[in-house]
């Protein structure tokens, strides 16, 4: 259920950012697993020395509680700047659903200073890029720009976070856009259709069971005054972190810091209510007819996460690990194992197969195995053949060269990702928001190194009966081409 | 406006190649350029700073060589170039072996197809043992391809299938039909079918690399922690096995038609049920080596190429609120490729979306910009320029951009230059010989225009 776990201001506009850059962590985690790498079995790629892995990071609060970061790496004259703020759409309740998303957009529509339309104007008159994303757990803000501009974006983005404001009239355009931007993403795509409805049934307490760009007819209903709001109560700067990376210094980032963000007056952070997902006891199941050619069968099961501690503690954690491992061995590269299982072969099982792991995240978390049926074949066999794979594993446990595969392969990822800054920036960002420490990274990867096939084997067999799972199946209808339209008319707006 | 790219460019060269330049008074970008005994041209840039080397090869093996009706062709022979490397110089390899030698080597290989080029990408750590391993192997996958016909009907299943269900969303259906009406009969408009892909064998495969992938005609890009000489090595061992063939005693690659300009407006729209309209419009634009293609490359920042701020965006999006996304394109390659305007609204907004898009689009043609939208353009262009060059991964695509295109190797250092001359009359006229508004094909899916 990856592709649903943020929404964008904007499409990206230049090609090589044609990837949408999604912070959340278990996209983070996709990412990583995307990089191939490995040795030989018998050898190991060491992570980067020192040196080029750990360009020093530092972290400071300043007086109002707003958390700074700043990664100084001076290959190239340019810089990343990011605000991140810890709310996203699992901190919203019912009847005003994707209005942490609606807010970030209009974010956008100015301050006293800054007319609607204006920030982006002026980030794009200094050389820079601007964007900014909502996922379930945070809501982010960015700019590249040259490094002699850091400044300049400071002043504007500490501007809107403590003074945005707009007339009404904005955010009725802007909530059109917001609705047009809900079917693009979702109404036009079944298998997004499916994942929505899939996660609305796999989470009953949790606010993960919400769509992050809200349900329609909350969208429909949504006023100026719920984003003013939801503003009010969450954009205090105990509850953001600035993130810059790039060819910047240090003490000047400091100094701007206490000129910009310093003056903002501090305001007690809100309550949160937990909301815990109370324990799931039997095997949920969905059909969801679509329009489609193709079937598709999505296998949710609910699995312990990371939590800030383990990253520290030796012993704790160690299932959420080994069930990221167990990912990998599964779907981690080319000719893994449910590729040569359900993907090969005369009477091949699927088009596709793949297996993840959330691992990182505010909320709870979920292994995920899904597919696409080949001709002939039917969702419920490829769901079988999926959990068969796991269940192999759980017998058998798994080869060293496999597990020294997939070890390396996050090895070689941490060099290779030290060639973006923007990447960087927004890895730092996404472990604050998770409350882990700045070298979460290179802790996380150190001790994924460790899990064993025993430790793999064990959770292979522990996570993967029907109590905790939700199954989800796309029954493909065709298209009706005389169908009428299905949008109503334009009456969308009450306010 | 002039100096400050300058000091950009002074302080790249430090920072990229201070091990082997620390003179302020060379060019930006340090790039080189030689060939190889074989014929083939290789470009790099050094970058010493993090251990690893990114290379692309470029063939001319683009889709714009796929037999009509075997649409698909060069798409389908580079994708399987991943599924298998036959016994010749080294034991043969399936396709899971191989995906796990390039797990095993902590390497990316990757192949790709647009419609000039046929493309081969590796990434490796330059850890010396291993950047052996992954050039050796990346050689072989290159000139030994096992081509294997049981992986080739399995793989057709799945293309088909998933031909299918494309048919089944808008963006895809809308997308397919603007290309045909677009193009016309031009391979840059050729779509694979069901039809032509069940026409590809692997036979036709070995025949289409053979004659396409050819060492001599190779342009090697690379950005990485290697030096000249180690980077000659590399791109000399990349191409050793491919059968060494002076081009001189080659047939010349066929020639290909130019796109036809279109003679009339057409309107196409095609009924679908889905919650959103496709809208695209556009003709064919200009070729890469078009004398004016900076004032194109500015004028289409400031009608719809740049973000929020373009005037499509901002006639279309945040006056009116009709669309999340609305943009406009060119693609020059080797032919013109489209000038494209694409949009997604509320089936009812169509007719809407389309008059202010027109509008705009018409307005831009006849009038150009405005002093102040040029300047606002420049500002960004030459004042983000840094933006474009700010990793290994964007320098690479940058190079192989001038290897391919034939581009002065200073390309990178006079590109602020180039963009600070342009000017609005410049792009007026560019503008104007490039567009012409009521010739142009509009394709509205799911929606009443």
């Amino acid at each position: 259920m990856e592709s649903h776990h943020s929404m964008k201001h904007s499409p990206p506009t230049y090609f090589n950012l044609s990837m949408p850059f999604l912070e959340s962590p278990r996209l983070w985690l996709a990412c990583l697993a995307m990089v191939f790498a490995g040795l030989p079995a018998t050898a190991q790629i060491a992570p980067p020395s020192a040196f080029l892995s750990a360009p020093k990071v530092e972290q400071f609060t300043l007086a109002n509680g707003l958390t700074v970061i700043v990664k100084p790496d001076r290959r190239a004259p340019t810089a990343a700047h990011m605000l991140w703020v810890r709310v996203g759409s699992m901190d919203e309740v019912d009847g005003t659903s994707g209005v942490a998303h609606v807010l970030e957009h209009m974010l956008f529509k100015g301050t006293a200073e800054i007319k609607p339309g204006e920030f982006s104007r002026r980030v794009a008159a200094l050389g820079g890029r601007d964007n900014a994303f909502t996922s379930r757990d945070a809501t982010g803000y960015h700019q590249q720009i040259p490094a002699g501009q850091l400044e300049a974006v400071m002043r504007l983005e500490s501007d809107r976070f403590a003074n945005n404001q707009w007339p009404d009239e904005e955010f009725k355009r802007e909530i059109e856009v917001v609705k047009e931007e809900r079917r693009l993403r979702t109404e036009d795509s079944p298998r997004a259709l499916l994942y929505e409805a899939a996660n609305a049934m796999t989470f009953t307490a949790s606010p993960y069971r919400r769509p992050i760009v809200g349900w329609m007819s909350d969208l429909d209903a949504m006023t100026p005054q719920d984003a003013r709001d939801f503003y009010q109560r969450w954009y205090v700067p105990a509850n953001a972190a600035v993130v810059i990376a790039g060819d910047v210094d240090v003490a000047e980032v400091r100094r701007l810091a206490e000129k910009y963000y310093g003056p903002i007056a501090a305001r007690p952070l809100p309550a949160r209510k937990p909301r815990d997902e109370p324990e799931q006891t039997g095997q949920r199941r969905l059909d969801f007819k679509g329009v489609a050619s193709q079937a598709y069968v999505s296998l949710s099961f609910k699995v312990p996460k990371l939590e800030a501690l383990d990253l520290t503690d030796a012993r704790s954690g160690r299932d959420a690990l080994a069930l990221t491992v167990l990912a990998s061995v599964l779907d981690g590269y080319s000719g893994a194992r449910l590729q040569r299982a359900l993907e090969q072969g005369a009477d091949r099982m699927a088009d596709s197969a793949g297996a993840s792991n959330g691992l990182l995240g505010r909320g709870p978390q979920l292994f995920v195995l899904d597919g696409v049926p080949a001709q002939g074949k039917t969702p419920e066999q490829v769901a079988t053949a999926l959990r068969q794979q796991v269940a192999l594993i759980a017998q058998s446990g798994v080869s060293d060269a496999e597990l020294n595969r997939v070890k390396t392969q996050w090895a070689a990822s941490e060099t290779y990702k030290l060639d973006g800054i923007f990447n960087q920036a927004r890895e730092l960002g996404s472990h604050w928001i998770n409350g882990f420490p700045l070298d979460a990274s290179a802790r996380l990867i150190a001790k994924l190194r460790t899990v064993t096939s025993a430790e793999v084997q064990s959770v292979a067999a522990k996570y993967f009966g029907d109590d905790q799972l939700t199954v989800a199946t796309l029954l493909p209808q065709p298209l009706d081409a005389s169908r009428p339209p299905r949008v109503r008319p334009a009456t969308t707006s009450r306010h | 406006m002039n100096t400050a790219p300058k000091i950009i460019a002074t302080r790249l060269v430090i920072y990229w190649a201070a091990a082997l330049f620390m003179s302020n008074s060379l060019a930006a970008i340090p790039v080189q350029k030689w060939m190889q005994p074989s014929g083939a041209a290789v470009f790099l840039v050094e970058s010493p700073a993090i251990a690893m080397l990114d290379v692309q090869i470029d063939f001319d093996a683009g889709s714009r060589r796929d037999p009509a009706e075997q649409a698909g062709l060069a798409s389908v022979t580079a994708s399987l170039l991943a599924k298998g490397v036959a016994a010749r110089s080294g034991p043969a390899l399936d396709e899971n072996a191989l995906g796990e030698a390039w797990a095993d080597l902590g390497a990316q290989f990757g192949t790709g197809v647009g419609g000039d080029r046929m493309s081969f990408s590796l990434r490796t750590l330059t850890e010396p043992d291993l950047l052996a391993q992954a050039v050796a192997l990346a050689a072989r996958q290159i000139a030994e391809p096992a081509f294997p016909d049981a992986v080739w009907q399995r793989d057709r299943q799945k293309i088909v299938a998933s031909l299918k269900e494309s048919y089944t969303r808008p963006g895809s259906v809308a997308g397919r039909a603007y290309s045909q009406a677009v193009y016309g009969g031009h391979p840059y408009g050729f779509e694979a079918t069901e039809a032509t892909i069940g026409r590809i064998s692997v036979s036709d495969m070995q025949v289409f690399y053979a004659k396409h992938v050819q060492a001599c005609r190779a342009r090697i890009s690379m950005v990485g922690a290697v030096t000249r000489a180690q980077a000659d090595r590399i791109a000399q061992t990349l191409l050793a096995r491919l059968p060494a063939v002076a081009c001189s005693s080659l047939p010349s690659p066929p020639a290909l038609p130019e796109v036809a300009p279109l003679a009339r407006a057409e309107q196409k729209v095609i009924p679908f049920d889905s919650a959103q309209a496709q809208v695209l419009m556009g003709q064919p634009g200009y070729k890469r080596n078009d004398p004016a293609f900076f004032p194109l490359l500015v004028g289409n920042y400031i009608l719809g190429g740049g973000g929020f701020v373009s005037r499509l965006s901002n006639e279309v999006r945040e006056k009116r609120g009709l669309s999340y996304s609305v943009s406009s394109n060119f693609s020059p390659g080797l032919h013109a490729g489209a000038f494209t305007v694409g949009l997604q609204t509320r089936p009812d907004q169509t007719a809407q979306a389309l008059e202010v898009t027109r509008k705009v689009v018409r307005d831009f043609v006849a009038e150009g910009p405005t002093e102040a939208e040029l300047k606002a353009a420049k500002d960004n262009l030459i004042g983000g320029f840094a933006l474009l060059i700010d990793s290994n991964r964007k320098l690479l695509g940058n190079l192989s951009n001038i290897a391919w295109n034939d581009l002065p190797l200073d390309y990178l250092d006079t590109w602020t230059q180039q963009v600070e001359k342009v000017t609005v009359g410049e792009i007026r006229s560019a503008f104007a010989a490039k567009l012409q508004p009521d010739k142009m094909v509009t394709i509205i899916l799911g929606g009443s225009p």
